[in-house]
């Protein structure tokens, strides 16, 4: 169960903070561009924090007492590498539902 | 409409976000059915995407809360995925930055992927658009496209309490992150730095607070622009 406190602590922090990023140039240092060296750091961001954060979901998932199971390490394969190969968020999404019910039922 | 034209490029900016709305959807539903299974209430599922708009860091910041992370941990790594806003809010600074106070504290709160995408692509390709018809065209995309996100928001909570527990939803969160990252591997160095984090965070889940998160973030990060660096020295020699 989520803490009450923790939740509104949250959605306040993360909403002031979020917004703080989507103001800060346009509204206040204005036209002076970002350096090259911060912008080539930025670009890596999503693509580090998404994978780090799924990585021990899918080797270790709550749902089986925390041992890699078959259906989800294949869903989680099937999604990543449709998705590379498509370039497509939603046929991943749909490959890795897929593949994760028919091997649930399966296994 | 004082501008001529204002009108006009305010319907298009609808027209162009409106496709959009078929992007985001899925996700508002996504999230307010997990946010209803993690046990939110409406109210606070739709405050979630009111004042935070922005779904990636919505399914971070849920997942890592369910996880019982640190509020610390937890606000640091959903900010970490919104880092990109920072990026969106520079590259419109040259066309916005000298609208009203008021225009620009209007257009920073609707300032998500697709109206940035949108607006930056017909910026370029319009340059002397007036600041009216930038303006106009901007709150255009985000009209649709923030509406659908809050409505579909409201869709998935209203729906997610009456999901049965055997469709493996656990398992929902991982895949719907999966799918945002595959078709993010456009470069050597995209595919180093998610390679290097996930290393990272498989060797490091021992340490405590999700910690282990914040510094397989910060290992990707530094990989993939070292190899972007490393490859274009390599070009240019």
């Amino acid at each position: 169960m989520i803490d009450r406190w923790e939740l509104w602590l949250v959605i306040a922090g993360l909403g002031l903070g979020s917004y703080a990023m989507r103001f800060v140039f346009m509204g206040l240092v204005g036209r002076r561009p970002l350096p090259e060296w911060a912008l080539r750091h930025l670009r890596y961001t999503a693509v580090s924090i998404f994978p780090a954060l799924v990585a021990p979901l899918v080797v270790w998932p709550e749902a089986t007492g925390g041992t890699l199971d078959a259906p989800r390490g294949l869903a989680a394969l099937a999604a990543l590498g449709i998705g590379m190969l498509t370039r497509n968020v939603f046929a991943a999404m749909a490959a890795g539902g897929g593949v994760l019910f028919v091997a649930l039922y399966w296994f | 409409m004082p501008h001529p034209g204002q009108k006009a490029t305010f319907l298009r900016g609808i027209l162009d976000g409106l496709p959009f709305v078929l992007v985001s959807a899925p996700f508002g539903i996504l999230f307010g059915v997990l946010a209803a299974e993690a046990g939110l209430n409406l109210f606070e599922i739709l405050s979630f995407s009111l004042v935070v708009v922005a779904g990636a860091a919505q399914f971070t910041a849920l997942q890592l809360m369910m996880d019982n992370a640190p509020t610390i941990v937890v606000l640091a790594s959903a900010l970490a995925v919104n880092l990109r806003l920072v990026m969106y809010s520079a590259g419109l600074a040259p066309h916005l930055g000298r609208a009203s106070l008021k225009a620009r504290l209007a257009a920073a709160y609707l300032l998500v992927d697709p109206v940035y995408a949108l607006s930056a692509t017909r910026y370029d390709a319009e340059p002397d658009m007036s600041m009216a018809r930038k303006l106009a065209y901007f709150f255009g995309t985000a009209a649709p496209v923030i509406i659908g996100w809050f409505s579909s928001t409201l869709v998935g909570a209203a729906v997610g309490t009456q999901i049965p527990e055997a469709y493996a939803l656990d398992f929902a969160l991982p895949i719907a992150f999966i799918a945002m990252a595959g078709p993010m591997m456009r470069t050597a160095a995209h595919m180093a730095a998610a390679f290097v984090a996930v290393v990272l965070a498989l060797s490091l889940a021992w340490l405590p607070y999700g910690t282990g998160l914040l510094v397989a973030g910060l290992g990707g990060m530094l990989t993939g622009a070292r190899v972007e660096l490393l490859q274009r020295q390599r070009v240019e020699a």
